[in-house]
């Protein structure tokens, strides 16, 4: 295997161009960010902070950053517990309908979610909840929950439900017996899901361009709306900012995911 | 709940039920709520409007703009479906193929923009892209063009951004199919005297379909759907079946088009994840996030 067969440089060659083009629009953003310069040019002219300024400057921006990080906190504290219930629900019920219901909690990965947007605005339209904070809050944890099933399902899957049932053998009931010995070995994905839960809520947008409007606009509807105007750097900083959020989140999630395992 | 349990009584084993469905009616609620409800009620109007029409549906079967915006989303998925196979697949093979530590920086390189936001990576590629973009002005620099190539603001941009958001989705599946080829079987081949590219096209490549095929079809069915890119960077040209949805609820108020749309493109993913499911296991496809 030591040996370069031509076959096996292309191999290399190729791959190398695909990383670099799977990687190069991530990197190119922090640059961007922090260049003086109204419109791109690279190398960047100075070294500048102004588009941070102007982003934690603005009211709207920082309305924005506001709502965002409030639905997808909500998001993690009402998905979390209502998707830990729904896995442990699944994972020790042996009912045929478990499988059913497993596979629709799992309809928001499937559906497109233009079409669940379209549908969740007709009905918020109805009942009233567009441009609501509870509305995007609940949307989000539909769209959460997915990722917390998922995540709590493999954790359970390593763990052996005898030993819930002999701490309740000895006298605890269920409830604690799950606190006390199921909760703490899944605990890492619980986490993970919960991390993801949160990603999902921070980056979701198509969702939110339907439902969400007034002083309740996430981040993301903000910087769609701003970016099929103009190219305007502010953006290049708000991205670099999730950006770099996200990956701190997904690297605490593993981290907790690898511990776990 | 294990066989080893002591003869539970039926009473005991009815509330164990019963506590089981307690403990998932709640998500299951939400799910109910909030994406069965609103998309049942989306295909009822799509057939409803004082009174059963099938107009609707006639006029997304029949008139142009719909035609044209269905047959132009599933050549742009189809496209995309094969560019990110064919530059998916040697990622993945690279990836099997070297020691641990390096398939694990590969691997990491791959799942980088999967946890970057959609619309960060839209804005990048136009500032990679436009006129006055990074590409652009590299290229004017070298010489090689006189005049801004357009690069984006129509389809090319919208494939090109594309496929970059739906490419870990391809690698994961191929990559985690590839794992399970024991490469014994490679050697056996090579010890029978075959050429490294004969035992590849005759026994790597058929045991790494299943993964071909999990990739293709989350690719494709997740391109079928897909509004951000083609919206940011299509240039209002590359009307995606998404966007005929949102405009018409968003333009031009045409709620029963829209949701007869919707209702084609829901049974088209649909029919696909079926079909697909009678090959693989459909936890194979889902299960990559």
């Amino acid at each position: 295997m030591t040996r370069l067969s031509p076959a096996r440089i292309a191999l290399y060659m190729i791959s190398a161009l695909v990383l670099v083009y799977l990687i190069l629009p991530v990197l190119i953003i922090a640059p961007i960010s922090f260049s003086s310069a109204r419109f791109l040019t690279f190398p960047p002219p100075s070294f500048s902070l102004r588009w941070y300024q102007q982003y934690f400057s603005n009211s709207a921006w920082m309305q924005a950053t506001r709502v965002t990080l409030t639905v997808a906190l909500l998001t993690v504290f009402i998905a979390t517990p209502l998707g830990v219930a729904a896995a442990y629900g699944i994972s020790q019920s042996k009912l045929r309908i478990m499988r059913l219901i497993h596979m629709m909690l799992l309809l928001p990965l499937v559906v497109p979610i233009i079409i669940t947007a379209v549908g969740i605005f007709f009905l918020y339209a109805k009942v009233g909840l567009v441009a609501t904070l509870p509305g995007l809050v609940l949307a989000n944890v539909m769209l959460g929950l997915p990722y917390v099933i998922i995540s709590v399902l493999a954790g359970l899957q390593s763990f052996d439900p005898a030993q819930e049932m002999v701490a309740r053998s000895l006298g605890m009931n269920r409830l604690r017996s799950f606190f006390a010995v199921t909760l703490p070995q899944i605990k890492s994905s619980v986490v993970a899901g919960g991390i993801f839960a949160f990603i999902s809520a921070m980056d979701e947008t198509i969702v939110a361009l339907f439902i969400s409007g007034g002083q309740y606009q996430p981040l993301t509807k903000r910087m769609f709306t701003a970016l099929r105007d103009e190219i305007d750097p502010t953006i290049a900083a708000i991205s670099t900012l999730m950006t770099a959020a996200s990956f701190m989140l997904v690297l605490l999630a593993s981290a907790r995911q690898r511990k776990g395992a | 709940m294990t066989t080893s349990m002591p003869d539970p009584s039926q009473k005991h084993q009815r509330r164990e039920h019963a506590l089981m469905l307690a403990l998932v009616s709640p998500a299951l609620l939400v799910i109910l709520a909030l994406i069965v409800l609103p998309v049942g009620w989306l295909a009822w109007q799509s057939i409803y409007h004082d009174g059963f029409t099938l107009e609707n549906y006639r006029r997304v079967f029949t008139e142009d703009i719909y035609w044209r915006s269905f047959a132009l989303t599933f050549e742009i998925s189809l496209a995309v479906t094969a560019i990110a196979l064919l530059l998916g697949y040697p990622v993945a093979y690279l990836a099997n193929s070297v020691p641990k530590g390096w398939s694990i920086l590969i691997l990491s390189l791959v799942v980088l923009p999967f946890w970057t936001s959609v619309l960060v990576r839209a804005y990048a590629w136009l500032a990679l892209l436009q006129r006055t973009g990074v590409i652009n002005q590299f290229l004017r620099y070298l010489d090689v063009t006189s005049e801004p190539l357009a690069l984006v603001h129509n389809t090319f941009g919208t494939v090109v951004a594309t496929v970059h958001i739906l490419l870990p989705f391809m690698v994961l599946p191929l990559y985690a199919t590839m794992q399970k080829i024991p490469s014994d079987l490679m050697q056996a081949g090579a010890s029978l005297g075959a050429s490294p590219s004969l035992t590849f096209v005759r026994v790597f490549l058929p045991l790494s379909l299943p993964g071909v095929l999990a990739g293709c079809t989350m690719v494709f069915v997740l391109c079928l759907g897909f509004y951000i890119t083609p919206e940011l960077l299509g240039g209002g040209r590359t009307v995606m079946v998404s966007m005929l949805v949102s405009r018409n609820v968003e333009l031009y108020n045409q709620f029963g088009a829209a949701s007869a749309v919707a209702v084609v493109l829901l049974l088209s993913v649909l029919a696909i994840f079926f079909a697909v499911s009678r090959f693989i296991s459909l936890d194979r496809i889902l299960g990559q996030k």
